[in-house]
């Protein structure tokens, strides 16, 4: 087995060699700001173009709707400030849902303070959210619903499309973090009916620091980013070169390999479950079975903690995370895992495993091997699987 | 996030190999403190012989690196001792012998200290003697309290 078997590509994946050899010339000779009229200026700006057509075919957007940004935080709060400042005569009412990413969550708690007031669905057993139940969430003074494309913990997918209908049909903004998403699955902003979306670089392959936001055509939300007229004066600040070129190439690879890549990935991942469920008693599946990301397994092992089985597996060369309490240094574990109606006992006891193309059927089955070693280890030593045992619990 | 880059080498130690586990049939005393919604659990098990000295001593924790790793030092700490020492020991001498533990995780610490109380207050219950000092442990898994002290605002 190799050293390390990387199971933590919802966190960051690792640079393709390509993504970096096209990145490189701007690093070292074509150090150009994009904005100088020279030709070293010329040759980075028409390398932006580049890439930002690059970004657009992968999501059937115009390139011009594609502002670049540092990531897909900076892209979620743009959408969701910018669009309570640009729709305050309308309203401040926004529809969101309780298993957001932490960059709209929060935003959305910040916009709640500044007198802004939010509605967070609920989602169900699977972490769904209900279209009825959006429906009925919607005021004439809405202005915005922002829901997820797929969710970072759990990788439930949601029925964007549908969502999109009911937004476009009640005349409302609909702002998707994508950054999941994004290069993994298909997505359409047309036929989604998408208004706004976050994405990020580094989760398909590409660079950190670099992402997008898309913003359709006639949806003009003032800049988040004030200063220089970059971005058609959109979002100020000296074009990251080196990281746009980058995330064009990785979103370029993404959409030529993904057909091929949802196949191989989500057959190492249904192996993976099914591995996992079938050798460790006590476990559970946590996410829709099927309406999920083609990388994401995410499992609650009972009666033990994430965090200890985390470093555990670990030592054995499996990197992974978990949305237990413990790690995160606060005493919650995690909302997403909340929100679907996992008891607090069993939400600690979780690990998320997120597969890339570049797995291996081998280090699935040695990843089942090692995790099944290790519950048993901390399942030997903890108090509630002796009260399970013994009947007290 | 409290990685494993931030745990001193000796909380890895007594994480990866702790001391103690298990169970004692029969034991003079048994406490279990915590509660599964803050994430760590801790039982001890106590074997007191009739001078008060503790024979022999065995935990299980459910819990983080941290709630594991103070369980097997505090286990260590005490066996052996007096039950008056064992009563003295804190949360601070535990971390202070794992070379401290990063400050996120201080709550985690306290399960120990009050499990081993917890244990003490079974045993002065079954065998009645009291304990000079011994008061009637906060928290317990079954009472679903989800007020004790985490000790976030400790140093
Ligand atoms: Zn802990």
């Amino acid at each position: 087995m190799p050293k390390t078997i990387y199971l933590d590509n919802a966190a960051t994946t690792a640079v393709r060699p390509e993504v970096l050899d096209a990145m490189m010339p701007f690093l070292t000779e074509w150090y150009g700001n994009p904005s100088s009229v020279h030709e070293f200026g010329a040759l980075c700006n028409v390398a932006c173009d580049k890439a930002r057509a690059q970004v657009a075919k992968v999501i059937g957007a115009d390139p011009k709707d594609v502002y670049f940004t540092s990531g897909g935080t900076e892209s979620d709060n743009w959408a969701l400030k910018s669009a309570v400042l640009a729709k305050k005569e309308k309203g401040k009412h926004i529809i969101t849902t309780k298993i957001e990413h932490h960059a709209v969550m929060e935003t959305c708690e910040f916009l709640e303070r500044q007198g802004c007031e939010v509605t967070y669905l609920d989602v169900d057993a699977d972490g769904l959210i209900d279209l009825g139940a959006l429906k009925d969430a919607i005021r004439p003074d809405t202005i915005m619903i922002s829901v997820m494309y797929a969710n970072n913990e759990i990788g439930t997918v949601q029925p964007i499309r549908e969502i999109g209908e009911i937004a476009r049909s009640r005349g409302i903004l609909f702002h998707t973090d994508a950054v999941q998403a994004f290069g993994h699955i298909p997505i359409d902003v047309d036929k989604d009916n998408i208004d706004l979306m976050s994405a990020s670089g580094h989760k398909i392959h590409g660079p950190k620091g670099v992402g997008f936001l898309y913003m359709r055509k006639g949806v003009k939300l003032p800049p988040f980013m004030h200063g220089g007229h970059h971005e058609r004066g959109r979002r100020a600040g000296t074009l990251n070169v080196p990281g746009i070129v980058g995330i064009g190439k990785a979103a370029e690879v993404a959409e030529r390999e993904m057909p091929d890549n949802i196949k191989r990935v989500s057959g190492l991942r249904d192996m993976l479950i099914e591995g996992l469920l079938r050798e460790v008693p006590y476990s559970k599946l946590n996410g829709h079975p099927t309406k999920r990301l083609p990388g994401n397994v995410n499992i609650s092992f009972r009666y033990v903690e994430g965090e200890s089985l985390l470093m555990l597996v670990d030592e054995k060369g499996v990197s992974a995370s978990t949305g237990s309490a413990c790690a995160s240094g606060s005493l919650d574990p995690s909302h997403v895992l909340l929100a679907i109606g996992l008891p607090h006992e069993i939400a600690h006891g979780s690990l998320r495993f997120s597969l890339s193309e570049e797995n291996t059927k081998e280090e699935m089955e040695y990843t089942v091997k090692v995790v099944k070693e290790v519950v048993e280890r901390l399942r030997s030593m903890s108090p509630l699987y002796e009260d399970m045992l013994n009947g007290v619990a | 996030m409290s990685t494993k880059l931030e745990y001193s080498d000796k909380v890895v130690d007594h994480f990866t190999n702790p001391r103690n586990v298990g169970e004692i049939k029969n034991a003079s005393g048994v406490g279990t403190v915590g509660n599964a919604k803050c994430g760590d659990i801790m039982r001890v098990y106590l074997d007191i012989d009739d001078k008060g000295f503790i024979k022999d001593v065995k935990f299980k924790t459910f819990g983080c690196g941290a709630a594991i790793a103070t369980s097997s030092m505090a286990t260590e700490l005490v066996k052996g001792k007096h039950i008056d020492e064992a009563l003295a020991l804190t949360n601070k001498s535990v971390m202070e012998a794992l070379d401290g533990l990063p400050q996120v995780k201080v709550h985690c610490s306290l399960l120990a200290e009050e499990a081993i109380h917890a244990a003490l207050w079974d045993y002065a219950q079954k065998s009645h003697v009291t304990i000079d000092g011994l008061k009637k442990p906060k928290s317990d898994i079954h009472e679903d309290d989800h007020d004790h002290d985490h000790g976030e605002e400790e140093e």
